[in-house]
C-alpha cells in the first residue's frame, strides 16, 4: 500500500515524472524530491511491502507475482533480423515498487576502471561495437560509495587486490561465510586465486530502521520480509515519499511520452487499473523503466515530430542489448553445506576480471561466485545431477541426499555490444492491453560463449580441487532469455552514436532524461544493478544542476 | 534450528532474538498481523472434499504422485497431500492444464484396462502395473523437459506426464502458505529445516571457519 502524503492532480504540471520504481528510479525519486522537486513516480506493478512478502515458491517464482508475467505481457524472441520472432518467454523484470532490486541476489561489486574504457584499452572487436564511455570510474568513484552508505552495502574494503581505488570503506562487515564460500575460498586459493568476502546488497547489521539479514533462506526471486535486502522499496522510497513532494502511483503502465509541436516532452500517458488512460504533465520525464520497457516505451512514443520513436534520430534506441554471459558449475559434497540458509553469495573472486587477450584469445572478462541460490522447488526441478532419475525411489533418494550438499559456482561475464542485438516492437504480437509486444533480438558475439566456456574449465578445475563428490555444469549455449537488460540506449558525446549524453539527457529532446541499465555502454562482467544505481545517483546529480539553472 | 511447528509467527519472535532488540524496535504491526494469518493458514486442517477432481480423478492422481515420490522410511506425495494441492491447482493458478488431466487420466485408464484384464482404473492395478504405466508415461513425455535454470515457468503444456510430475514437485516442496508439503513431509525429505531464520554456522564446512582474515593468513603458512 502506498505510504505517499502527498498526491498530485494529472492536469498539475509536476517538475519531474519518473517512469519506473527500481533499482535507478527508486534513487532517482528519493534524489530528486529531497533536492525539493514535485515528483510522480509511475510504475507498472503493485505497491507490495514486507507483509506482502512470502515464501510461497508458486506465487513468486512460477505465477510471477513480482515479476512481468508473460500471459498479459507476451514476449517474443528470434535470433537475427532476418527471421520473424516466435512468442517466447525472454525477458524478466521486477514488476512492482522496487522493481527489479526487491527479488535481486544483491550481488554488489563495482565496475572496475577498465569497463569505462575497455576499447581505448583493446582496441576494436571485430563484430562488435565496443566503445569507451564518456566518463570514467573517477566519476563515478564518489557514487558508489554513495550507494554503499545510503542503500546499505555489506563488503570489506581493500580484500580483493582487483579491486578499484575507493574514498572510503563499507558501513558495514561483510555478511557470514556459508559452506560454498568456504569450500570456494580454500579450493580457490589453493589454485592461486584471490577470493574475498561478497559485497553484498544485504545488511549485516541493523541499519536505518530495517532488519539485518535473518538468513530465511529464500532470497533470489523472493522479496525481503524483514528489509534486510537493500531494495529501492526498503532503502529508498520510504525516503521520497518521506519529503512530502513525491507521490508513488502504483499499477500504472505507461504507454506513451507525449510532446509537443516544439519537441518538448509534455508528460507521461498511462493506463490505470481500469485500462483508462491519463496523461500525468510533468516539466520533464525521466524514464527509469529499464533496458527492455525503455526503448520499447520511446518507439511506441513516435509522433510527427519523431517518425522513428522519441529520441531515436540516432536509430540506436533498443540496440546494442548486453545481457552478461555466463555459466553455472554445481557439485556435491559428503557432508550437509546447508547453504539453503542464507543469502545466495557469500565468496567471488575477480582474477580473470580483466582478461589476456593475447594469452587466451577472449576479451572482456568475469567474476566466479560461490553460491547456492535455489529454493526447494527449483532445486529438484533443475538442480539434480545429470542422469538422476527423475520420479520414483532414486529420484526420491537424490532429493534426500543433495539438497543440503549441493552449492554452485556462477561465472559472470562481459557481453560485448552488438548493433543487430536488440529490442523492437513485434509487429504482430500484442500484450493484454493491445500495445506492440517488447521483441528480443540477440545472438551471443562469438567472444562471449568463449569466455563462457573458459570460465566453466576454471569453475570445474576449483569443483575438483575441493575434492566435491560429484560435478556437473550447465550447457553453454546461446542465450535466449535475458534479466540483465543493458545497453539499449546508451550513453556518448555523439548524437550520431549514442542516445543520451553524461547528464543523461537524451540528445533529441532537451527535457527526458533516461537513467536505467539502458544507459550502461559496456556490459561489465555481470552485476550490473550497483551500477545502475552509482549512474542514479550521479544523473540526479546532474538534473537537479540543470534544473536549478534553468536549463531543462 | 528448530523442530517443524515453527511458522511464521516464531521466526518473528526467533528473528527478534537473533538480531537484537534494534530489531524489536523496527517490527510493524502489518508485519505480525500477516505472519499471524499465514500461521493460522498453515495450521488449518486440509479440506477434504475435493473441488475440481471427481473422487475417482482423485484416487488416481494421488496413485501416480506416489509412484514419483513414492512413500517409505520416509514420507512421500500421499502423506504430504500432493492430491489435494493439485485439485487446489486445477481450479486456481493451473486450471488451464484440466483438460491435460481428464485426457491424460482418461487415456491412462483405458491403458491399464486394456493392458490389465480386471483393472478399471490406475488407482486399482497392482504397485508392479502402475510402475510400468508410469514407466511408460514418463518415456513418452517430452525429452526437453526440465525447464531452463533460470527461466522458470508453469508446465502449461498437453503432456500430462510433464504436467503431473511438475504439480507433485509443487504440491510436494512449496512452503506450506503454498497449499502443499502438509506437516513439512517434503522438507523433511529433502531435510530443509522449517524454521523461518538461522544463525550460523550453517553446516559441516562452515562451523570451523577462523574468519576471512585468519583463513588467509592460515593459506599462505601451506
Amino acid at each position: 500500500m502506498s505510504q505517499s502524503k502527498v498526491s498530485y492532480k494529472t492536469g498539475d504540471e509536476v517538475d519531474f515524472v519518473i517512469i519506473g520504481s527500481g533499482a535507478a528510479g527508486g534513487v532517482m525519486a528519493k534524489e530528486l524530491s529531497t533536492n525539493g522537486f514535485r515528483v510522480v513516480v509511475l510504475e507498472q506493478g503493485p505497491y507490495l511491502t514486507e507483509a506482502d512478502f512470502g515464501h510461497n515458491e508458486i506465487d513468486v517464482v512460477f505465477n510471477h507475482e513480482l515479476t512481468n508475467n508473460p500471459k498479459f505481457q507476451p514476449t517474443t524472441f528470434r535470433k537475427t533480423d532476418q527471421d520473424k520472432a516466435n512468442k517466447q518467454y525472454s525477458v524478466m523484470y521486477g514488476r512492482c515498487v522496487g522493481g527489479s532490486s526487491v527479488h535481486f541476489t544483491a550481488n554488489y561489486w563495482r565496475f572496475h576502471e577498465i569497463d569505462f574504457m575497455e576499447r581505448s584499452k583493446v582496441g576494436d572487436v571485430p563484430g562488435a561495437s565496443l566503445v569507451d564511455w564518456p566518463i570514467r570510474y573517477e566519476d563515478l568513484e564518489p557514487y558508489y560509495t554513495k550507494v554503499e552508505w545510503e542503500c546499505g552495502v555489506s563488503g570489506l574494503a581493500g580484500a580483493s587486490p582487483f579491486d578499484p581505488p575507493r574514498s572510503k570503506p563499507y558501513p558495514m562487515p561483510p555478511l557470514p561465510v556459508k559452506g560454498s564460500g568456504v569450500i570456494f575460498e580454500r579450493a580457490a586459493k589453493q589454485l592461486g586465486y584471490h577470493p574475498f568476502p561478497a559485497p553484498m546488497a544485504i545488511l549485516s547489521q541493523p541499519r536505518a530502521g530495517r532488519s539485518a539479514c535473518v538468513n530465511c533462506g529464500f532470497c533470489l526471486g523472493f522479496g525481503c520480509e524483514v528489509k534486510a535486502k537493500s531494495s529501492s522499496l526498503a532503502a529508498m522510497i520510504p525516503l521520497a515519499e518521506a519529503t512530502g513532494r513525491c507521490e508513488i502511483r502504483p499499477n500504472r503502465y505507461v504507454h506513451r511520452i507525449e510532446t509537443d509541436k516544439a519537441g518538448r516532452v509534455v508528460g507521461a500517458v498511462y493506463f490505470d487499473a481500469k485500462k483508462n488512460s491519463h496523461l500525468q504533465k510533468a516539466k520533464a520525464v525521466v524514464v527509469c523503466a529499464n533496458g527492455a520497457e525503455t526503448p520499447r516505451l520511446l518507439l511506441l512514443s513516435k509522433s510527427a515530430e519523431f517518425p522513428n520513436g522519441l529520441a531515436n534520430s540516432s536509430g540506436l534506441v533498443g540496440k546494442y542489448l548486453m545481457p552478461n554471459s555466463g555459466a553455472i558449475a554445481l557439485a556435491t559434497f559428503d557432508e550437509p553445506l546447508n547453504d539453503y540458509k542464507g543469502f545466495a553469495v557469500s565468496r567471488i573472486f575477480h582474477d580473470f576480471y580483466e582478461m589476456d587477450v593475447k594469452k587466451t584469445g577472449i576479451y572482456g572478462g568475469g567474476g566466479l561466485d560461490a553460491r547456492f541460490d535455489l529454493t526447494p522447488i527449483t532445486f529438484a526441478l533443475g538442480a539434480l545431477p545429470p542422469g538422476t532419475p527423475r520420479w520414483g525411489s532414486g529420484f526420491k533418494k537424490a532429493l534426500n541426499q543433495n539438497f543440503t550438499r549441493t552449492m554452485e559456482i556462477f561465472c559472470h561475464g562481459t557481453s560485448l555490444a552488438v548493433e543487430t542485438n536488440s529490442f523492437s516492437l513485434d509487429p504482430e504480437v500484442k500484450d493484454a492491453w493491445g500495445l506492440p509486444a517488447l521483441r528480443m533480438t540477440f545472438k551471443d558475439h562469438p567472444n562471449d560463449l568463449k569466455l563462457a566456456n573458459w570460465m566453466k574449465d576454471r569453475a570445474m578445475e576449483i569443483l575438483d580441487a575441493a575434492g566435491a563428490k560429484a560435478k556437473w555444469h550447465g550447457p553453454i549455449e546461446e542465450q535466449q532469455f535475458a534479466v540483465h537488460l543493458l545497453g539499449t540506449c546508451r550513453m556518448g558525446n555523439d548524437p550520431k552514436t549514442s542516445v543520451i549524453n553524461a547528464d543523461h539527457r537524451t540528445h533529441d529532446v532537451k527535457n527526458l532524461f533516461l537513467c536505467d541499465g539502458s544507459s550502461l555502454v559496456t556490459s561489465g562482467r555481470g552485476q550490473p544493478t550497483m551500477t545502475v544505481q552509482a549512474l542514479a545517483f550521479r544523473a540526479a546529480d546532474r538534473i537537479t544542476a540543470l534544473a536549478k539553472r534553468g536549463e531543462i | 534450528m528448530n523442530g517443524p511447528s515453527t511458522g511464521r509467527r516464531e521466526f518473528l519472535m526467533q528473528a527478534g532474538g537473533s538480531v537484537g532488540l534494534a530489531w524489536l524496535s523496527t517490527q510493524w504491526p502489518a508485519v505480525v498481523a500477516a505472519a499471524e494469518h499465514a500461521h493460522q493458514a498453515i495450521n488449518s486442517k486440509t479440506p477434504v472434499k475435493f473441488q475440481v477432481l471427481t473422487p475417482a480423478q482423485a484416487k488416481d492422481v494421488e496413485a501416480i504422485a506416489a509412484q514419483i515420490i513414492p512413500t517409505d522410511e520416509l514420507p512421500g506425495a500421499r502423506e504430504a497431500g500432493v492430491v489435494y494441492f493439485i485439485d487446489q491447482a486445477l481450479k486456481t493458478f493451473a486450471a488451464d492444464t484440466l483438460p491435460t488431466y481428464q485426457k491424460g487420466l482418461a487415456e491412462l485408464n483405458a491403458t491399464a484396462s486394456k493392458k490389465y484384464p480386471g483393472v478399471r482404473q490406475f488407482a486399482d492395478a497392482s504397485a508392479e502395473q502402475q510402475h510400468e504405466m508410469v514407466q511408460a508415461l514418463s518415456e513418452e513425455a517430452e525429452s526437453a523437459n526440465v525447464p531452463a535454470r533460470r527461466r522458470p515457468q508453469a508446465a502449461g503444456g498437453a503432456d500430462f506426464f510433464q504436467t503431473i510430475w511438475q504439480h507433485t514437485i509443487f504440491g510436494f516442496l512449496v512452503d506450506p502458505s503454498g497449499g502443499g508439503d502438509r506437516d513439512y513431509a517434503g522438507w523433511k525429505v529433502i531435510g530443509r529445516d522449517p524454521a523461518h531464520s538461522f544463525a550460523p554456522p550453517f553446516g559441516f564446512y562452515d562451523k570451523d571457519y577462523p574468519g576471512w582474515q585468519k583463513a588467509m593468513e592460515a593459506e599462505e603458512k601451506k
